[in-house]
């Protein structure tokens, strides 16, 4: 090889080794030094979308910028959770300085990564007690390991809804409050109509929008993860009898060739023809956002809401449910997180804003002040809503540094054991387990 | 100027030529490849710098990650089926075309205007045409008696209903084949007739080969796009699944029952929403390795039907 040679080719091998070693991006570079009463703009990247939604969230903004006259907010909507991650990766200045997500799946990787700055120091700047400001499982999903890296900014919470209408019909003079109850009334509210329905009691397919495994399961109050992190949905009893109810509530409403073919008439979950407005469905599953939905809508028949059942061996933790919501953090690369926090702080604490937003959009208020407070507007059926989201019982699903992975092998094995593909539980949930220990273990 | 100083300046000079191709090969080849055999040793999840992770995503992806062979499979599903009959359809609809002697224009234009329809519009439009419950496809099916499958929502027709959206978007085969087609010398398929040679003979003795390194073509080309085979069955699996990824959802990859997930997939929900980018670089590869091997074999086979031909 001539001298030239050997010069070009060591010139590439430098080449392509700074080209593999430049690719190492992605670490934090912020800090917490900038001055929050200098002029500034911080970034905000939010995933609100619909008109109403973006005149509350912007209403907030011009709120805190005029209590904040040096701090301008650029805001950047209808951002979804994977374009976060990528901005969260990549930085510069266009990037957020606050991000909000709808999902507390993230949470997880988010505070373990460092993508999000640990919230801690700042609550404590600002002499904020998270225990005394934000109701307890709000807290609990809004961080990781001990780890805040977000704040709620209001939440949700699932309870039933139902048509009374359909119910008076039937004969049933209150929603049900155990799966018992569930099972019985979804029979008695479903209507054949030759080998499909003129309704349906009760929508029980894992894909039956809201009714997902998650969903289900929080009212058996269960737990996923073991002291040491394991999976254990194979050794919690609460994930073999929320199974066993579903698949008994399957067959009991035709089985699931039936029902998945009718579920394949149900419009859009968040258009106007879901199949509860349109009477395809006497009760379902939902969050509060439904109550707005609904009544957009112009559905004809009155609605009634309660919380889910419980099992039948846990009828005193009744008027419990899922819950999860919306989370906002400041980004760690974030060069103004002094400003940033100003704005999270004001968003996730003033209860004047969290009141407003909440009313807007048909959210639960994310403080305990917030749903104390008398600008709240309450009709009966929120009223239900803010009830569960307070209630000791409720629960979501936790934290995991690989966002929902687990939930989404979870439900791979829900499908498969629903349809009868498979039909050993205890097997398929101890291989849950071991899929979902492979993955977080990978994930370290 | 010395013979050495001569071969040198030569070489830059050559260099310089090629420069822009070089520049733009290391850049958007070469560069990315290395990353992405680099990070399919390293744990990275965008966030921390990468760490050095040995062969472990490398076994992770061929031993314990459950999703990794049924997208495989599926893949090589669609390469064998969809390419192959995308390629069989559309020589078939430009034989057709080239054939036909009134309505052509409105027979071209017919066959190539789905191909212009954007694919996420095009999948919805056809999971609402196929939908087992509401869709004018089963209405009519069940009309005349006839089985009316699940389509999108049943794993064993949620491919073929796949292969039926490729097979509607025909146009690009359709426009290529028939370019070929017309450019086949009309002298031969007289000289066949005089000698007695039928419809097939001809097809077979005189058309095949004299397109066939468009055929060629066509085959590598839809094997790399089977490859790369992402937004249609995103589209329809979240369209058939109701799932949208809302609140409390998870989507759920390759609805139903993992049928239409595609390697393709895998990079992205690794990548991007498992944050596990060392996992997705090995996905990654092996899509490589199999575009490479699959071009290779039909490269090769090429040459013999060249021969053939001659």
């Amino acid at each position: 090889m001539s001298r030239f040679h050997r010069v070009c080719s060591a010139v590439a091998v430098i080449a392509a080794t700074a080209l593999a070693a430049g690719a190492c991006t992605g670490q934090s570079t912020g800090q917490a030094g900038d001055d929050p009463n200098k002029d500034v703009t911080i970034n905000f990247w939010h995933g609100w979308s619909q008109p109403n939604e973006l005149k509350a969230i912007n209403g907030d903004i011009a709120a805190f910028e005029k209590a904040h006259p040096n701090i301008h907010v650029r805001v950047v909507p209808n951002v979804n959770d994977d374009k976060i991650n990528q901005a969260l990766r990549t930085g510069g200045s266009d990037s957020p300085d606050v991000i909000s997500s709808f999902t507390t799946d993230n949470v997880g990787k988010f505070c373990s990564s460092g993508a999000l700055v640990d919230l801690g120091p700042f609550l404590r700047k600002s002499g904020i007690d998270p225990e005394r400001t934000f109701p307890k499982p709000m807290l609990d999903y809004t961080a990781y390991q001990g780890t805040r890296c977000t704040l709620p900014l209001l939440g949700d919470a699932y309870g039933l809804y139902y048509n009374k209408d359909a119910f008076k019909a039937a004969g049933i003079t209150a929603p049900p409050r155990t799966m018992s109850q569930l099972k019985a009334d979804a029979v008695k509210l479903t209507k054949s109509q030759g080998d499909s329905y003129a309704r349906l009691g009760f929508m029980p397919d894992f894909h039956g929008y809201e009714s997902t495994p998650a969903h289900y399961v929080a009212q058996w109050s269960p737990t996923y993860f073991d002291a040491q992190g394991r999976s254990q949905t194979a050794k919690d009893p609460a994930f073999a009898k929320m199974f066993t109810f579903q698949k008994d509530l399957v067959n009991s409403l035709g089985g699931y060739a039936q029902l998945e073919k009718y579920r394949s008439t149900f419009g859009d979950e968040f258009g106007a023809k879901n199949p509860f407005h349109t009477g395809q469905v006497a009760m379902a599953i939902d969050g509060e956002w439904r109550l707005g939905m609904a009544e957009d809508a112009g559905v004809k028949f009155p609605i009634g809401v309660a919380p889910l059942p419980v099992p039948d061996d846990q009828a005193d933790t009744y008027g419990k449910g899922y819950i999860t919501g919306t989370v906002v953090g400041v980004a760690a690369h974030s060069a103004k997180q002094n400003a940033a926090w100003e704005l999270v702080k004001f968003l996730t604490t003033d209860t004047n804003a969290v009141v407003d937003f909440a009313n807007a959009i048909h959210n639960v208020p994310s403080t305990l002040a917030a749903l104390k407070s008398p600008r709240l507007k309450l009709d009966p059926n929120f009223r239900t809503f803010l009830e569960i989201a307070q209630n000791p019982h409720s629960n979501t699903t936790p934290a995991s540094p690989n966002g929902g992975q687990y939930q989404v092998t979870l439900q791979d094995f829900a499908y498969s054991y629903e349809s009868g593909k498979a039909t050993d539980l205890q097997a398929g949930l101890r291989g849950v387990d071991q899929q979902v220990d492979r993955d977080i273990a990978q994930t370290k | 100027m010395t013979q050495a100083a001569k071969r040198r300046r030569s070489t830059l000079v050559t260099l310089g030529f090629l420069a822009p191709w070089i520049i733009g090969f290391s850049v958007f080849f070469a560069y990315p490849l290395i990353s992405t055999v680099y990070f399919s040793f390293m744990h990275y999840d965008g966030f921390r710098p990468p760490t050095w992770n040995g062969s472990r995503n490398w076994s992770y992806v061929f031993t314990r990650y459950p999703l990794f062979w049924p997208a495989l499979r599926n893949t090589l599903w669609l390469v064998v089926v969809m390419v192959g009959t995308r390629v069989v359809f559309g020589l078939g609809v430009g034989l057709l075309i080239t054939r036909i002697k009134t309505g052509t224009g409105f027979f071209r234009t017919a066959f190539y205007l789905p191909y212009l329809a954007p694919p996420v519009a095009a999948t919805m439009s056809f999971a609402f045409l196929l939908n087992p419950g509401t869709g004018p496809v089963n209405h009519l099916l069940g009309g005349i008696g006839l089985p009316q499958p699940g389509w999108f929502n049943d794993p064993s027709w949620s491919k073929p209903a796949l292969t039926l959206l490729a097979l509607w978007g025909i146009g690009d085969l359709m426009v290529i084949f028939m370019a070929a087609l017309l450019d086949v010398p009309k002298d031969q398929y007289e000289a066949a007739e005089l000698d007695g040679a039928g419809p097939w003979q001809r097809f077979r003795y005189i058309t095949l080969p004299n397109i066939s390194p468009i055929v060629v073509f066509a085959v590598v080309t839809g094997v790399i796009q089977t490859m790369q085979y992402y937004t249609q069955p995103i589209v329809a699996g979240k369209v058939a699944s109701g799932i949208i990824g809302n609140s409390g959802q998870q989507f759920e990859p390759g609805y139903p029952q993992q049928s239409t997930l595609t390697l393709p997939q895998l990079v992205y929900n690794l990548a991007f929403q498992r944050f596990d980018t060392g996992s997705a670089c090995v996905v990654a590869l092996v899509l490589f390795a199999l575009a490479m091997a699959c071009t290779a074999l039909l490269m090769r086979r090429r040459g013999g039907l060249i021969q053939a031909g001659d």
